[in-house]
């Protein structure tokens, strides 16, 4: 499956940060929007922004335009405000990005137990993220730390309780 | 050279020393003189070269044989020069250190510098031919009294005199020199009416003449002149005078402000209007002044500041929806725009077109694509 890029995406002052305020946040809610389907696409967790420049996304070769480093670090910032993107260390040149948010995935967690009907079963996370009942849903293959990320979200709604167990980590629905 | 006479240094009644340069080679036309390095005098009458250790050896030539000089910038290992033409010898002429020479101009070598003053206060007498007015002959003299104030004062009340002479020989001095500055502004000030009465002759005929680019250009060209300029001088300085000169502005700019589209960069006013102004010339500080007098008397222009700085003046009724409106049509008819290429649309210049895309960028109509190839326009497709 090919990734559909958004019109903007051929527009070339879609890679100039625009000046004017009103003019600029819509620019900003579209890269917001196209970096977060395109690390869906492609199922990635973590953005270095000086690899970022010279990926696809931020650096379009058939218009010959491509976003500056301080842009990618303004739309970063303004990912980071909504939510979907914590940096890893203090110059913010890494970064982690979460084009689902640890609750939203919790959800998507907790409806796929209620709908096997295995609240208050015990899994292990490896179960969760690699196990074979999982290969058909979206969670499949999401790295702990997300994992575990969306199931403390669920432990402070109250829905399941992470349990540590002898060679790793357990969570148990309710 | 061989116009030069032997002279024993000294100043004759009526001749006044002008300037003095130590440090002067004489030359023989392009060859160097058999003279030493020595002082050349001017005086308002002679020219005269002194050597510097040997005072006996003095020689002197009458301003009268100049026929014109010139300057000769220095170079490498050369001293500036001044090259003086002269009039042929006189055959009852006294005896001088050179019987006969090839050439008809020599040079003064000023291995010393001060060849500027010199140049210039040699400019000076050559223009006002002092000699011509109180011959040396003459022994005594009524109007210029410097021989008078020699002989009669003397110690400090004499310096005295003496400078307040010289006070008076300058301000004469300056005072001729303005008079024909005046008498320049005279004609002037005809030369503005006469323009008038052409450009009007053309206004009238223009209905049988066609569009005649050409003559448009010229009765444009004519109708430039103001025949009574608002200076400091008729209105005073201060607010009056600015408020004069903003009424005056008004009137003349109207033209040309509907010719442009209705909008002038403030620096393009200010040659504009000092071109028509010919002699009172404006000072940009005035210009500016007397444009932010526009609003206040209600005149139909207006003094613009754009947020970058670029100060233009504009017709009041000249619409700022209109101008976004017309920057959107052109951006959306071409695609994408540079300020240069809608400079060239509109035919405007470029800081001007430059400033209208960038107020319809700020409105929310274009926007921006900053890349290697310069700064283009969209329209606002967010």
């Amino acid at each position: 499956m090919s990734f559909e890029w958004p019109w903007q995406y051929n527009f070339p002052p879609f890679f100039t940060l625009q000046p004017n305020v009103d003019t600029r946040q819509k620019q900003l809610a579209a890269w917001c929007s196209l970096t977060l389907s395109y690390c869906r696409h492609r199922k990635l967790y973590t953005l270095d922004v000086m690899e970022a420049q010279e990926s696809p996304v931020f650096n379009n070769k058939k218009i010959e335009r491509k976003l500056s480093v301080e842009a990618i670090q303004v739309v970063f910032e303004e990912l980071r405000k909504k939510g979907n993107l914590e940096w890893m260390d203090k110059n913010k040149t890494r970064c982690l990005i979460m084009w689902r948010r640890p609750e939203e995935w919790g959800k998507l967690i907790y409806q796929w137990v209620s709908r096997n009907g295995m609240v208050n079963s015990v899994f292990t996370l490896y179960e969760l993220s690699n196990g074979d009942d999982t290969e058909s849903e979206e969670f499949h293959g999401l790295e702990e730390w997300m994992l575990l990320r969306s199931l403390q979200a669920l432990q402070t709604e109250g829905k399941a309780e992470i349990i540590s167990m002898d060679d790793g980590k357990g969570v148990k629905f309710f | 050279m061989d116009r030069f006479v032997w002279s024993n240094g000294l100043l004759e009644m009526n001749e006044t020393l002008v300037i003095q340069q130590r440090g002067v080679r004489l030359y023989d036309g392009d060859e160097k003189a058999k003279l030493d390095v020595g002082v050349v005098l001017l005086s308002t009458h002679r020219l005269i070269w002194r050597d510097m250790k040997n005072h006996e050896c003095c020689i002197a030539i009458l301003l009268s044989q100049i026929i014109f000089f010139e300057e000769q910038a220095a170079g490498i290992g050369k001293s500036a020069k001044i090259v003086i033409h002269l009039h042929p010898v006189s055959p009852n002429k006294e005896p001088g250190p050179y019987q006969h020479s090839k050439y008809s101009y020599i040079k003064l070598s000023f291995k010393e510098h001060g060849q500027i003053e010199f140049y210039r206060r040699l400019t000076e007498e050559m223009t006002q031919k002092r000699w011509e007015r109180t011959p040396v002959s003459q022994p005594m003299s009524t109007t210029t009294g410097p021989q008078a104030g020699r002989t009669r004062a003397v110690g400090i009340v004499g310096i005295e005199r003496k400078l307040e002479e010289k006070r008076k020989e300058t301000d004469k001095n300056i005072s001729e020199a303005f008079e024909d500055l005046s008498k320049l502004m005279e004609k002037a000030k005809e030369m503005v009416e006469l323009s008038r009465s052409i450009a009007s002759k053309i206004k009238e005929k223009q209905g049988d003449i066609t569009e005649d680019e050409t003559i448009r250009f010229k009765s444009y060209l004519l109708s430039m002149g103001i025949a009574n300029p608002v200076t400091r001088e008729t209105h005073g300085s201060g607010t009056h005078y600015h408020m004069q000169l903003a009424k005056q502005l008004g009137d003349m700019l109207l033209a040309p402000l509907e010719e442009r589209g209705g909008m002038m960069a403030l620096t393009e006013v200010y040659c504009l209007v000092n071109r028509a102004r010919g002699m009172e010339l404006l000072s940009p500080e005035d210009l500016v002044n007397a444009c932010k007098m526009f609003e206040s008397l209600k005149l139909p222009l207006r003094l613009r500041v754009f947020d970058s700085g670029v100060m233009v003046v504009q017709l009041q009724s000249h619409s700022e929806e209109e101008m976004i409106a017309s920057a959107l049509d052109n951006v959306s008819e071409k695609g994408s725009l540079t300020s240069e290429e809608f400079a060239k649309l509109l035919g405007l210049s470029v800081l001007l077109a430059k400033e209208r895309l960038l107020l319809a960028e700020k409105m929310g109509h274009l926007c921006r694509d900053d890349s290697v190839e310069g700064l283009r326009f969209y329209p606002n497709l967010f």
